[in-house]
């Protein structure tokens, strides 16, 4: 094979590769947006009138995750199945930013942690790298710290809004996340500085409960139930 | 709950405070271990431990492939200065083989793995490979390896006894390959024409009138070939492709000398003239 040939063989194979990650673009870009509306619907819950609201809203929600999950099945019809991670970096924000939105709605929910299963399931997306586009490990942890410094605002906000009980709930769900995320060794990537953001988070949950606790706040609504 | 009192006191630091308190009083750390959530994080702990422990041994592996492959370069090197040629092509062939081995331990760890999880943590050292087969290869043939033929060199016959983790079925052997992609072939042989410009000043210092025009008329074509793809390739291609440019105009400068100089001075003096030049030029470089 002459120099030349090697060449543009070299280069049939990079603007193939080009073509299949403007494909991926495209793709990725409508999921964002639908990602976005999901963020923007739940965002109320901050509102002081939102709280009654919940769980219409999370209905409204797993509405507009049946979008996502056409989306991402779209997107893996435009790569080869074996090479998810060549095009990984392309996906990874839209899916750990969806893994929050999984994650957020279940909390909301039930006030429990999602599992891996729950968010693959939520997104029709497989958790096993063996069966096909499935959600990374790292990108799930990722989407649940997202998650930790949304409730943390939520904890503030329900305060505001006169709910003096759920940041207590909220403060025991975050140090239980806290622990667990203790328990792995993490490297030096993004998920690590995630991480580290998680005790800010912690913190500022912790200064609510006490400000609650201090006023006998929280003990009050305990006992005297809505005010 | 003193501690609590204190810090109402004093006014500040008190979520220091709160924090250790809480840990010690109704937060029990040690019901948790049983909890959901706990066994949970046990799951993805040792996901990322065997993921990160596969990776530090594959970046151990490329490290090792680095080392061996730039020995090979260094010693393809000596062929402009030694009468045997084909005694240093048989070394280096020796050589080439013990990294293939470690080629072949990357392989092996990537079974059943996608090859571009782990891309990152063996790319410098393929390259290298690249970089060193391509040159003894152009040593021998004076021709670009082509990708297939890299390809071709890296399956492995497995033979059924010794499968170390035993899952795979016994019996027919098993082909074992390793695809160097693309970008790494291109990557490799954009580091080759550096070599390739140190071999041509060093055998015009030896008095080789051949080589010097083969190995400029073969860098043309490769600056060529990446002058073709442009910057639709990745980023670290342009990259090289300013070190291949300073490459070439090198060579060339020395074939010129050559040809201008070449009537008039002794083949022996002629090594005085071109040390003082890549001397001056290697200044140059530095300044860059």
């Amino acid at each position: 094979m002459s120099v030349p040939e090697m060449f543009s063989y070299i280069q049939g194979f990079l603007s193939a590769d080009q073509e299949i990650r403007e494909d991926i673009r495209k793709v990725v870009q409508v999921l964002e947006q639908t990602a976005r509306e999901i963020l923007t619907l739940l965002q109320s819950v901050h509102q002081p009138t939102g709280f009654k609201e919940i769980p219409s809203k999370c209905q409204k929600a797993r509405e507009l995750f049946c979008t996502v999950r056409t989306h991402l099945g779209e997107l893996k019809t435009k790569f080869p199945v074996d090479q998810y991670y060549r095009f990984h970096e392309h996906w990874r924000f839209v899916l750990q930013r969806l893994a929050f939105l999984a994650a957020f709605v279940v909390y909301l929910e039930s006030e429990s942690l999602v599992t891996r299963e729950e968010v693959a399931q939520i997104l029709g997306i497989e958790v096993v790298r063996e069966k096909g586009f499935h959600l990374d490990v790292e990108d799930y942890l990722a989407g649940v710290l997202i998650m930790a410094s949304e409730l943390s605002r939520l904890a503030v906000n329900s305060v505001t809004a006169g709910d003096y009980n759920r940041p207590l709930r909220i403060s025991n769900f975050i140090n239980e996340l806290d622990s667990g995320f203790r328990l792995l060794n993490l490297k030096n990537d993004p998920l690590r500085k995630r991480y580290d953001g998680l005790k800010y988070d912690v913190k500022k949950i912790e200064e609510v409960v006490y400000d609650l606790s201090i006023r006998g706040l929280a003990k009050e609504q305990e006992a005297g139930g809505d005010k | 709950m003193s501690s609590s009192v204190i810090s109402l006191s004093s006014g500040e630091g008190y979520p220091r405070r709160m924090k250790t308190s809480q840990k010690t009083d109704d937060r029990d750390t040690g019901d948790n271990l049983t909890s959901p959530v706990m066994s949970a994080f046990k799951v993805f702990q040792q996901e990322l431990d065997t993921k990160h422990d596969k990776h530090e041994r594959l970046v151990k592996l490329s490290r090792d492939i680095t080392i061996e492959s730039k020995r090979t370069i260094f010693l393809l090197h000596r062929v402009t200065s030694v009468p045997d040629v084909e005694e240093v092509l048989t070394e280096a062939d020796l050589k080439l083989d013990g990294v293939r081995l470690n080629i072949r331990m990357i392989a092996e760890e990537l079974r059943g793995e996608d090859l571009n999880q782990f891309h990152r943590a063996f790319t410098p050292g393929i390259q290298e490979y690249v970089e060193a087969v391509s040159f003894h290869h152009f040593i021998r043939h004076r021709t670009l390896i082509s990708l297939e033929e890299i390809n071709t060199k890296l399956v492995f016959i497995k033979e059924p006894e010794d499968t170390p983790e035993g899952q795979q079925p016994m019996g027919t052997p098993q082909v074992l390959t390793f695809q160097v992609t693309p970008t790494d072939y291109l990557l490799g042989v954009a580091d080759l024409t550096g070599e390739l410009m140190r071999m041509c000043i060093s055998s015009v210092g030896n008095g080789d009138m051949d080589t010097p025009f083969q190995v400029s008329m073969f860098l043309r074509q490769i600056h060529d070939g990446f002058s073709y793809i442009g910057n639709t390739g990745p980023y670290e291609v342009s990259k090289k492709l300013h070190t291949l440019r300073q490459s070439l105009s090198k060579v060339e400068d020395a074939c010129y000398t050559l040809k201008v100089r070449g009537s008039e001075i002794p083949k022996h003096m002629l090594a005085d003239v071109f040390s003082s030049r890549t001397a001056m030029m290697d200044q140059d470089e530095g300044v860059a």
